[in-house]
C-alpha cells in the first residue's frame, strides 16, 4: 500500500488533526482505517485517544492532557512512514431493508418527476450497488455513504422539514443516509428503513463501522411492520457478508 | 432520593463526559462550565468527573430525601436552604425534607449543584449525562426523582472556596482552528477587532453569533468537530459547537476555543457579550 503525504495540524491543545488529499476515494480511507488501526495496536493506548475518521481525515483527541504538538506530529508522521503492511480491518457488506411505499416515501412522487424517472426505477438504482460508509456523525448514527448513482442526484428541499421520521431514507445531491432518529431535515425522503441505526442500549449501538459497505433491498409494507415490531423489542436480525475476506 | 418539586427552565444530570463514541456520532455531553463543576466536586471531595445538577437560566425547586452534603457553583443565582440564603462554593450539610429553592438568575447562565459522592443514575454507554436520545430525556421533569446515597458524616478538609469568578469576562481565548488559513485579512480583522452578540440560538449543541462576517466559498469534506469549534458557514455566520454539539461537520472550522473560554461561554446567555482573542 502506497504511502500518501499526509498533513498534521493541530486543532485545540488536546487534539491533532491528519489529513489526507482532499478527495473522496476509497483507497484514501482504507489507508486511513490501516493507520488507524496502526496506531490502536502499536501506538496509541485506546482508552485515552478518541480516533475519528471521516472521509479524508482522521482527528485523534487525547482525553488526558494537552499534546506538545511539535513532539507529537513528528512521531506520528513517523508511526505513518513505517506503518506496517498490516491486513485491513475486517469490513462488512451490511443489507439494509427498506420499504419504498409512499407513505414513507413521501418525496418519491416529487423525486420521480424531478429526475424524469418511475419509482421503480428510483427504487432500482438505489438498490443496485452498494455504498460505501465514509463517516459516521451528525446525529448518532449518521452514515455519510458514498457511491450514489449520478440519475439517483437530486437538490436537497428547499425547505427543510422541522421533523424527519426515525429510519427514513433520503437523497441529497451526491449523498444518500437514513435518518437514525427524528430530527430536522432536508433531504428528500424515499422510503424507510425497518433496521434500527443506533440502539444505545446496545454496548455496540451503532453496528456499522467506517469503512463498511451498506447496500439497500426493498421490502414491502407487511415485512416492514414485522421488522418494526422485531425492533421494538430488539430481536431484529441483521444481515451481513464479509467483504473482503 | 432527591424530589423534583419544580424543575425550572432546563435542569440536567451532567458528568465529565462520554467518550468512546464519538466515531459512531455520539457527542461528549458532560458538563457546560467544566471549570465550575470541577470545582464543586473538588470541595465535596468527590471523583472529578461526579455527576451534578446542571441548571439553565432559571434553577428548580428541589427536596431532599435523606442527609448528605451538598455544594453549589457556577452562575450567581439567589438559592435558599429552608428559606436561608445560601452561598456558593461552600459545603452544606442538608437532612431529609430539607428544601433548596432557586431564585434570581443574578450573573451567569449554568450553575451547578452537587453532592457527596455524586448523583447516582443509570450510566449510559459509560456516562450519566442526559442526552436525547441516548437517554430518554434530556432534562429533569416536575415530580421525577434522582438518586444519591446518604452521607451521615463528611469533614470536608476545605468547607469553603474563595473563587475568582470568571462571569465578568468576556473575551474568549481561541487557538486556530483546521481551516484558520481560509480566512481573509478582512474576515480576520471582523473576528478580531470586533465584540459579538450571543444570539438566542444558544444551548447545548451549539451558539450562534448574532453578528454575521464576510462569508466565503470554501467547500470541504465532513470532518470532525469538538466542543469549543467554531464554524463559519458559507453565508458568514459564526457557530460556535458546545457538549451536546454534532461529532462532524462539514463547514470550515476556524477557531477552536480554549476549555477555559468553553467554560466562560457556557455562562453566557441571549444578548451578552464576547469577543475572540488568540492564545499566545
Amino acid at each position: 500500500m502506497s504511502n500518501y503525504s499526509i498533513s498534521i495540524r493541530p486543532y485545540g491543545v488536546h487534539t491533532v488533526l491528519v489529513e489526507w488529499p482532499n478527495k473522496v476515494e476509497e483507497a484514501i480511507l482504507d489507508d486511513i482505517l490501516l493507520f488507524m488501526r496502526h496506531l490502536r495496536t502499536n501506538c496509541l493506548d485506546e482508552s485515552l485517544w478518541e480516533m475519528i475518521p471521516a472521509y479524508n481525515s482522521l482527528t485523534l483527541l487525547y482525553r488526558k492532557d494537552p499534546i506538545d504538538f511539535t513532539t507529537f506530529s513528528q512521531t506520528l508522521q513517523d508511526w505513518y512512514s513505517n506503518k506496517e503492511e498490516a491486513v485491513l480491518p475486517r469490513k462488512y457488506l451490511w443489507k439494509l431493508p427498506v420499504c419504498y411505499d409512499l407513505d414513507f416515501g413521501i418525496d418519491l412522487m416529487e423525486v420521480s418527476g424531478i429526475l424524469d424517472l418511475s419509482i421503480e426505477d428510483i427504487i432500482a438504482l438505489h438498490t443496485k450497488s452498494p455504498y460505501t460508509v465514509y463517516g459516521i456523525g451528525f446525529l448518532p448514527g449518521f452514515m455519510y455513504l458514498g457511491g450514489l448513482p449520478a440519475e439517483l442526484e437530486v437538490p436537497r428541499k428547499a425547505q427543510p422539514r422541522p421533523k424527519v421520521q426515525k429510519g427514513a431514507v433520503g437523497l441529497a445531491g451526491k449523498q444518500t443516509g437514513i435518518y437514525p432518529q427524528i430530527s430536522p431535515g432536508g433531504w428528500n425522503i424515499i422510503g424507510n428503513c425497518s433496521v434500527p441505526m443506533f440502539d444505545a442500549s446496545k454496548e455496540n449501538p451503532c453496528f456499522v463501522n467506517i469503512g463498511d459497505k451498506v447496500q439497500f433491498y426493498a421490502i414491502e409494507r407487511a415485512e416492514y411492520d414485522l421488522h418494526k415490531i422485531e425492533g421494538e423489542v430488539g430481536i431484529y436480525k441483521l444481515e451481513k457478508e464479509n467483504w473482503n475476506a | 432520593m432527591l424530589k423534583v418539586l419544580k424543575s425550572g427552565f432546563f435542569t440536567t444530570i451532567q458528568d465529565g463526559g462520554r467518550f468512546g463514541y464519538l466515531n459512531k456520532g455520539v457527542p461528549v455531553s458532560g458538563f457546560m462550565d467544566t471549570s465550575s463543576a470541577s470545582k464543586i466536586n473538588l470541595l465535596l471531595e468527590n471523583e472529578a468527573n461526579a455527576a451534578l445538577i446542571e441548571t439553565t437560566m432559571t434553577g428548580p425547586t428541589l427536596e431532599f430525601g435523606k442527609r448528605t452534603y451538598i455544594c453549589l457553583g457556577g452562575a450567581q443565582l439567589s438559592v435558599t436552604l429552608n428559606n436561608e440564603p445560601i452561598q456558593d462554593y461552600k459545603v452544606y450539610k442538608v437532612e431529609k425534607g430539607d428544601i433548596i429553592s432557586y431564585g434570581k438568575l443574578k450573573k451567569g447562565f449554568r450553575s451547578y449543584l452537587g453532592v457527596k459522592g455524586g448523583f447516582k443514575t443509570p450510566k449510559i454507554l459509560g456516562s450519566q449525562s442526559l442526552y436525547l436520545p441516548i437517554t430518554s430525556k434530556n432534562h429533569l421533569d416536575d415530580g421525577s426523582t434522582v438518586d444519591y446515597t446518604m452521607c451521615e458524616l463528611f469533614v470536608p478538609k476545605t468547607s469553603e472556596l474563595k473563587v475568582d469568578s470568571f462571569l465578568n469576562e468576556t473575551v474568549l481565548y481561541v487557538t486556530e482552528g483546521p481551516e484558520f488559513h481560509i480566512l481573509s485579512k478582512r474576515q480576520l480583522e471582523e473576528l478580531f477587532f470586533k465584540d459579538f452578540k450571543i444570539s438566542n440560538q444558544n444551548d447545548r449543541m451549539a451558539y450562534q453569533i448574532e453578528e454575521k462576517i464576510t462569508g466565503h466559498k470554501v467547500s470541504m469534506l465532513t470532518s470532525a468537530t469538538l466542543p469549543g469549534t467554531v464554524q463559519l458557514t458559507p453565508s458568514g455566520k459564526l457557530i460556535i459547537l458546545m457538549k451536546d454539539g454534532q461529532t462532524t461537520g462539514g463547514y470550515p472550522r476556524v477557531l477552536q476555543l480554549t476549555d477555559r473560554a468553553i467554560s466562560i461561554l457556557a455562562q453566557k446567555k441571549f444578548g451578552d457579550k464576547v469577543s475572540f482573542k488568540v492564545l499566545k
